[in-house]
């Protein structure tokens, strides 16, 4: 290496600096420069593609460590003290010995450090040396690397399975189209495959891509973490531009499916990946109880101040009443004595240094520990753990366990959250006319049902008679629901690692009276003229106008965890024949079914594949036989959105089969079995403005450009336009009124909506159109907004073909769930995008909303009204509660409100009414609120009642809420990962945060609080000792204790216990806590650790240190007792103290606990027997030799420790034995009962819930909640008394056609 | 893998049962937690819970424990014999009050005072004779520190060079004190002589016992000579005497020759620094006699007292102590009493709560449900 400047190397240094922060990057090639120095490189200033994640180098780590360490406020201030041993005259200890604990701290902490930072380093490592293949010119080929040997500029060549190594654009496959897939699983949790497009026209489609070729310069943006979003374009020699999205970046860490291989261009490498940039580690919050603490310290803090002045007063005084200098006063080298008062100044900060652990050292380190053992008993919990995502609880926040178990406001997403979001087609409405899918509702219920009744088998395994046999002898509709489920059960373990393969979606059975119709039109429409009809449009619709991705089941594709299956049954071969006889009966009603109702009887297929059964039946016989039925069988549908899956799903029990999707053409397969292939010319993808996508099409046949546009029901009817050919004007508005009509019965329902239309583009319009549209693509300035216009223009004049409802099934145990948490005391809000009638359906399906609750439903198209809305509603509420009736009821107030009003009743004047009124509705529902009004009234109920609140969310709409409320917990379910990305902890089930609130949230927070409050008790009774001892040393900063053993006492001897007790006391077993909600309640508000409680324990630690002093002071007085000799006793007297104070504290006994603490008394013994046995003259003031073993065969050494420790504990149990017999607590209470055998408990958890739990619980069906699946068979009907008949014409319920709506 | 997360719980049967099944086709490893009754929390415990009913008996069995240890405590107190008298010199009445008025610690010529007592009782056994100091403040930091055991210990290093915590009593005049620092400096330095006066009027010297007054450990380990304790005078050649001393460490016993330099007892015993301002250190034993009179019979007593040790400046007083031991050691009647009351307590309070036991502790019966 040739030497160069200083300056040089600045300049260039400089000039990398302003390359990197420069909007647009010019790349080009690195091949034309291979092996030149690095100066010559082009792309030198980019980041190379090793990535680093430590924190620290071997060599800098100590003073990086250091400095990290010293941002503690705590660490300088005993670093500080310390050094303040150093000075001569206010010095307490030696020195040097003075530096232990926080020594010992301190690198405790660095220990902690470096191992974290060594993992990481081995992470990384590991990473960087991951094999890739990149192109080298002197080889003519790729050769083998590593990751970190990726530079930008490179050619690298990814193969199917392999992880790809950084940001590439992609510019070659080795698929026809150009278009590889990508699963982003390790990136996003998504498992779905996604398209990627090379881009267009740099290449040719050879065999074989030579990079060599490529001489383009390629301008990307700035490394951001958007995810979604990419913008580039690259430009040609000729000054030809040819842009890219995100559609043709293949993401660092994304692992390449179903395309043999790929040569990308790597555009951003390491840590300037998206990847890279999304990986923000562990976030830190401050819990409500580190809050306090903080608070409680600086009382500490007071009370040091106070003792040292009383330290240095008394020194004063006690120097200015000595009549002359006596012999023990000893001056100075000088023979000087400095004078009573600047002794006395000096003596303040000795007995600072002197009482320097009043404030709890170790504290902080222990109370890390505590965490990170809560955590591991949090994510190592069976029952959190999800079998059919192989997932469990993650925590992400390391240090707000506790805050779960404080938790007053639940704010919940709907969709994902509270619902499976894996979508079930139910009914549909074409051309105006209804299909209510009666017998797939049949089905759908009782699947319902075997679900539950599964469950009880299951849950009574040990009795071997009643099995999965029982079900044989009940009527068939059960047996058609039994087996199918049983089946499906299996096909969905066998198929889990395909996206959206969920049984319930996949199975439709068709509407007799819309197969009819479709028969007959097919019929028709195949015989006589290529007019289609619009049951075939609606159907062709419901097939193409997605993104739905066809691919093989059998195609390769691995997933790193799979899933154990067979989850649920109990013997598998006895499932197994049980299944097969189900299978058999089935087909059987299945095949006379269809007899009975279809002309001509269809043939049945015998390949015993179930899975085909309605497919197949449309077929025409002849298509059975020579379709090898694994083409339509196997077929996966990897849909980006559940909907899209259902939908594809019903549109193939109909007959209509997505058979394959490339960028350019869609393949269906009609039920007449003809394939058509239609080009597509575009799709215009779905966005959360226009709230809708289109895909424009040619029709194979009559060369048509047709556009279906699928949508939210507001979002398409305003862009109804011109009538559809056949039809008249009036027809056409009949058909709008009643879809639309059909779709409110849908929302009230539950039903999430989707209107379809079609429209059939010009031919000229299409040229016109498609020329902007380019232009918009290749923009990279305000790209999204061309783009989206270019979309607007198209999508209008569109003719309406139907609409669908699909089903979102609650999740598992929800409405349980539900009503644990609201007897628990937490009030629950459920903030969703969709239509208010959605909405309360789902409300009252959960629980969320109760029949006999009052329902205020607020909504209001202006402020004026809105107020006075506001106003009366306060005012009836008030009365509702004042009302003697109500009295002794919980309040089961309950809101319903849309995004528009609640963001007018979010603005400043109304906020305080809208919350005084929120604090009395036990659940408030919020309809069709935006992602930021979510976080918005997150904020504003935790400001304005300052409570605890805690998130809920699965998608990306959360995240604002999440990150805005005290807990975030991010749902890692079907949406993606960016709301677990953003979340505090993540678990895979809404069910899942009974038990964490409930069980882990009080676990947490009874422990840590205990252990708080016990560790200040605990230094201060230590302290205090030492306080005492100066009345009688004429304040002169003596400590009669050894300080080692003062060291070790709090370093070891008394340290293990309280960090056990944090991590393992046990107050109430997990199914008291659970059977019981209302217990929760002990923590919310102050909870256990309050004001009050902070000071009775250092009241107590006063009491105890009083007669930890003067017993033995009394017992010793005016004899020749020296002063280490009585330290001894004092010292094993406080042992014994505070670790007997624990054990009344300790709530259940393990070995553990038994081990821990007879082990700290035993290590106590050991070392100072031996400590004092050794050391003649070491540690010179205190002469600790023989002194213990003095004490040790002195009986008054005993006496003296057995009645203080009687005495100072006996009003701290007394206390308790009284509080426990005379008032219990309802946490005593429920210990009481904890104990008791398992039965009797069932018995009494029962009775305690019916005596206390509030009005709703009351009835008995808590085990089955009302599922609102049941009953949607017969015709709709509204299903709720809606508050509107209470409230009259205060309020009202507007449909109002707003501009949010979750898909 | 299966069969080490069984557990013995009943209700962990079926996710036991179904995690077997789960498990065993799967190559692949689950995330699953292994379901053991460690991590799952389900430890078997013992859950004690305090309530009257099951605290009763620990109150009266604390009662019934204490009460008679106390009155053992009492009685033995009360067994032990004690006599004190205060020679100060305060009072113009005592004897040692010119003694006590005229004092400067470099008085040459000791000044003499005697005082008549008489005990009432006889005193039985080993009777142990303490001088007791008060408002002595044998605790404060700096003079706890002012010390080197180093020296102490025979070390020869430390012996020419003290430590420093011995300032300002480290060097004097050039040469190493030895010992150093402030605390050997304020050596006790009275000397106490008892006579018996028989019902003649004769004075009999009462024989002191100066050996075993220290403890084994500080004579035998701690404290040692430098260079054993042959010719202490070469050993501690080219070192000077405390400030305060009138004669040199190796002449603090004359009578005995292993009683001379750091090993001698009155140092060790004034070295072991006192924990409280108000202290008594043992000065000299009176073995008791072979035969059957007592150790001293009741009757007329003179303490002769060569007072040399200054206690006016800081308001202190100087006492001797008579005392016989029994296993319990000094007369202090404070922890009879703490047991014999604390025991009370106890059974008091065990006693009230029999009571709230049968008001309010009604556990076991059906009517539990908490309200």
């Amino acid at each position: 290496m040739p030497w160069r400047s200083p300056l040089a190397l600045l300049r260039e240094a400089l000039r990398g600096q302003r390359a990197r922060e420069k909007d647009l990057r010019n790349l080009v090639s690195n091949l034309p420069y291979e092996g030149l120095e690095k100066g010559k490189q082009p792309n030198r200033y980019y980041s190379g593609n090793a990535i680093k994640t430590t924190k620290y180098t071997l060599l800098l780590f100590i003073p990086m460590n250091l400095f990290e360490q010293f941002h503690r406020l705590a660490n300088i201030y005993f670093v500080g003290l310390a050094i303040l041993n150093f000075v001569p005259v206010v010095n307490a200890f030696q020195p040097e010995v003075a530096l232990i604990p926080i020594i010992v701290i301190m690198s405790l902490t660095a220990l902690k450090h470096a191992w974290e930072d060594f993992r990481r380093y081995q992470s990384d490592k590991k990473l960087n040396h991951k094999p890739c293949s990149i192109y080298s010119r002197r080889e003519k080929q790729f050769v083998e690397r590593r990751w970190k040997d990726v530079r930008v500029g490179d050619f690298v060549k990814v193969v199917s399975n392999e992880i790809v190594p950084a940001d590439l654009l992609l510019l070659y496959t080795s698929d026809p189209n150009g278009v590889c897939h990508i699963e982003t699983s390790n990136l996003d949790g998504e498992t779905n495959l996604k398209l990627r497009k090379a881009i267009s026209g740099l290449c040719v489609p050879n065999p074989e891509y030579e990079p060599e070729s490529f001489n383009c310069t390629v301008v990307c943006e700035k490394p951001n973490n958007n995810l979604n979003n990419f913008k580039c374009y690259a430009e040609k020699p000729d000054q030809e531009k040819v842009g890219a999205g995100i559609e043709s970046l293949l993401l660092r860490g994304c692992t390449m499916r179903n395309t043999n291989h790929a040569v990308g261009f790597v555009v951003y490498a390491g840590h300037e990946t998206k990847s890279m940039l999304n990986n923000n580690g562990p976030r830190y919050k401050r819990s409500k109880l580190e809050r306090k603490l903080n608070t409680d310290v600086i009382f500490c803090v007071i009370l040091l101040f106070v003792m040292c002045l009383v330290g240095a007063v008394g020194q004063f005084l006690w120097l200015k009443a000595l009549p002359a200098v006596p012999p023990y006063l000893v001056p100075d080298s000088n023979g000087h004595l400095d004078s009573p008062s600047l002794s006395g100044f000096y003596m303040f900060f000795t007995m600072i240094i002197l009482l320097q652990i009043l404030i709890p050292i170790s504290l902080y380190l222990s109370i890390e520990l505590v965490k990170m053992g809560q955590i591991f008993f949090i994510t190592n919990d069976v029952d959190l753990y999800d079998q059919e995502t192989d997932s469990c609880v993650q925590c992400k926040s390391l240090n707000i366990t506790e805050d779960l178990g404080q938790i007053e406001y639940i704010f919940s997403d709907k969709t994902g959250t509270l619902t499976e979001n894996k979508m079930v087609f139910r009914r549909c409405s074409i051309m105006g006319t209804e299909y209510p899918h009666k017998e797939n509702a049949i089905r759908l219920a009782v699947l319902e049902e075997t679900e539950t009744e599964d469950d009880i088998i299951f849950n009574q395994r040990p009795r071997p008679t009643k099995t999965g046999w029982s079900l044989e002898s009940e009527d068939t509709q059960r047996h058609h629901g039994s087996s199918s489920r049983h089946k499906s059960k299996v096909a969905g373990n066998a198929r889990s690692d395909v996206a959206f393969s969920s049984p319930l979606e996949t199975e439709v059975i068709p509407d007799r009276m819309l197969l009819q119709q479709i028969s007959g039109a097919e019929r028709f429409s195949s015989s006589s003229s290529r007019e289609t009809d619009p049951h075939l449009d609606f159907f062709l619709a419901l097939a193409i106008c997605n993104t739905v991705v066809v691919s093989m089941a059998t195609a390769p594709r691995r997933r790193v965890s799979g899933v154990s299956s067979s989850s649920q049954t109990n013997n598998p071969l006895d499932t197994l024949s049980n299944w097969v006889k189900k299978t058999g009966s089935l087909r059987h009603i299945f095949t006379s079914w269809r007899q009975d109702h279809f002309n001509p009887p269809l043939k049945m297929e015998e390949s015993g594949e179930v899975d085909g059964l309605q497919t197949c039946s449309l077929h025409a016989p002849s298509l059975c036989d020579n379709r090898p039925s694994a083409t339509s069988d196997d077929l996966c549908f990897e849909a980006e959105s559940p909907d899209e899956a259902a939908l594809v799903n019903a549109a193939k029990a109909y007959g209509f089969t997505l058979l394959a999707r490339t960028p350019n053409s869609v393949t269906v397969r009609l039920p007449s079995g003809e394939d058509l292939v239609f080009q597509v010319l575009d799709t215009l993808t779905f966005d959360s403005v226009r709230k809708r996508m289109s895909i424009l099409v040619r029709h194979p046949i009559t060369r048509e450009c047709l556009l279906y546009t699928k949508g939210a029901d507001y979002a398409i009817m305003e862009l109804l336009g011109s009538p559809y050919a056949e039809h008249l004007t009036g027809n056409e508005k009949k058909t709008a009124a009643a879809t639309q009509h059909h779709l409110d019965c849908y929302a009230k329902d539950g039903l999430r909506t989707l209107c379809f239309t079609k429209k059939v583009v010009s031919a000229k319009m299409y040229e016109s159109w498609s020329v902007d549209r380019q232009r918009a693509l290749a923009a990279i300035e305000n790209r999204e907004q061309l783009v989206m216009d270019s979309a607007v223009q198209l999508e209008t004049n569109l003719s309406l073909l139907g609409a669908t409802g699909i089903e979102d099934c609650l999740q598992d145990s929800v409405p349980e769930t539900i009503v644990a948490l609201r007897e628990a005391g937490i009030q629950l809000w459920v903030l969703t995008g969709d239509k208010p009638e959605t909405a309360v359906n789902i409300g009252y399906a959960c629980r969320l909303l109760e029949e006999e609750d009052l329902v205020i439903n607020i909504s209001c198209n202006n402020k004026l009204t809105c107020t006075s809305i506001l106003d009366s509603t306060l005012e009836e509420v008030r009365r509702y509660a004042a009302d003697p009736r109500n009295v002794g009821t919980t309040q089961d107030i309950s809101l319903v409100i849309d995004g528009r009003t609640l963001a007018m009743l979010l603005s400043s004047d109304l906020q305080d009414g809208f919350v005084e009124l929120a604090r009395r509705c036990r659940s408030v529902l919020c309809c069709r609120v935006t992602p930021l009004q979510k976080s918005h009234v997150v904020k504003v109920i935790r400001e304005k009642l300052k409570v605890m609140t805690l998130a809920v969310g699965d998608g990306a709409n959360d995240v604002n809420m999440i990150q805005a409320a005290d807990i975030g917990i991010g749902i890692s379910g079907q949406e993606g990962m960016q709301a677990v990305m953003a979340s505090d902890f993540s678990m895979p089930r809404f069910k899942h945060l009974k038990k964490l609130l409930l069980v882990h949230g009080h676990w947490c927070y009874t422990r840590l609080a205990n252990m708080i409050i016990y560790f200040f008790y605990k230094n201060v009774a230590y302290v205090n000792l030492l306080f005492w001892y100066q009345f009688y040393c004429g304040f002169s900063g003596t400590a009669m204790i050894d300080y080692w053993l003062m060291i070790f006492f709090n370093l070891f001897f008394t340290s293990v216990p309280p960090i056990m007790f944090g991590i393992m006391d046990k107050d109430l077993s997990a199914e008291m806590l659970l059977g019981v909600p209302e217990l929760y309640r002990s923590g919310q508000g102050a909870g256990v650790y309050r004001f009050s409680t902070f000071w009775v324990s250092i009241l107590d630690a006063f009491y105890q240190s009083l007669v930890c002093f003067f017993i033995p002071y009394l017992a010793y007085r005016d004899s020749d007792i020296d002063l280490f000799t009585f330290g001894t006793p004092l010292n094993t007297i406080s042992l014994f103290i505070i670790l007997l104070h624990l054990s009344i504290e300790i709530k259940s006994w393990t070995l553990v606990h038994w081990l821990i603490m007879l082990g700290s008394v035993a290590l106590f013994f050991v070392v100072t027997v031996a400590y004092s046995g050794l050391c003649v003259t070491c540690n010179p003031p205190s002469n600790p030799y023989w002194i213990i073993q003095r004490q040790m065969v002195d009986p008054m050494f005993y006496l003296i420790c057995i009645i203080t420790t009687v005495v100072a504990l006996l009003p701290r149990y007394m206390f308790h034995v009284l509080r426990n017999s005379i008032a219990p607590s309802p946490l005593q209470q429920a210990r009481h009962v904890d104990r008791l055998d398992p039965g009797t408990r069932e018995q009494l958890m029962k009775e305690w819930r019916n005596l206390r739990g509030s009005g709703p619980v009351k009835r008995s069906r808590l085990s089955t909640p009302p599922s609102p699946t049941l009953d949607t068979h017969a015709d709709i009907y509204p299903v709720s008394p809606i508050a509107s008949d209470i409230m009259g014409d205060e309020s009202t319920l507007n449909v109002i056609t707003g501009n949010h709506h979750h898909t | 893998m299966m069969a080490s997360s069984y557990n013995a719980k009943e209700e962990d049967g079926h996710i036991a049962a179904a995690s077997t099944h789960g498990g065993a086709p799967g190559v692949v490893k689950s995330k699953k937690p292994d379901n053991t009754a460690f991590k799952q929390q389900r430890l078997p415990a013992w859950q004690p819970i305090l309530t009257a009913g099951t605290v009763l008996p620990a109150f009266f069995v604390i009662g019934l424990i204490f009460i008679p240890i106390g009155i053992g405590l009492f009685v033995s107190s009360n067994n032990i014999k004690e006599f004190e008298i205060d020679y100060t010199g305060v009072d113009i009445n005592n004897p040692c009050y010119s003694c006590a008025k005229n004092f400067s610690w470099n008085n040459t010529t000791p000044c003499l005072c005697s005082l008549p007592f008489t005990l009432e009782q006889p005193f039985e056994s080993n009777v142990f004779m303490y001088y007791g100091l008060s408002n002595f403040y044998q605790n404060h930091r700096r003079y706890v520190k002012s010390r080197d055991d180093s020296q102490l210990n025979g070390d020869r290093s430390a012996l020419k060079s003290p430590s420093k915590e011995c300032e300002p009593y480290r060097t004097s005049e050039g040469a190493p004190i030895a010992p150093c620092g402030a605390i050997a400096n304020s050596l006790f330095n009275d000397t106490l002589e008892l006579y018996h006066i028989d019902i003649n009027g004769t004075r009999n010297e009462i024989p002191l016992v100066k050996k075993g007054i220290a403890w084994w450990t500080d004579k035998h380990v701690k404290f040692r000579n430098p260079g054993g304790n042959d010719n202490l005078t070469v050993a501690f050649q080219g070192t000077s005497k405390p400030v305060n001393w009138r004669k040199p460490v190796t002449e603090l016993d004359p009578a005995d020759p292993d009683n001379n330099g750091f090993i001698n007892e009155d140092f060790i015993v004034w070295m072991r620094t006192a924990a409280l301002p108000t202290f008594r250190k043992l000065y000299r034993i009176i073995q008791k006699k072979p035969n059957t009179t007592p150790t001293l019979p009741s009757g007329k007593y003179v303490l002769e007292i060569t007072y040399n040790y200054p206690v006016l400046s800081f308001d202190g007083r100087k006492r001797m102590i008579l005392s016989t031991i029994s296993w319990m050691g000094g007369k202090n009647p404070f922890l009879g009493i703490a047991y014999i009351t604390v025991g009370s307590i106890c059974f008091f309070l065990g006693v009230v709560l029999l009571i709230i036991h049968h008001k309010y502790d009604t556990r076991n019966t059906s009517a539990d449900i908490p309200s």
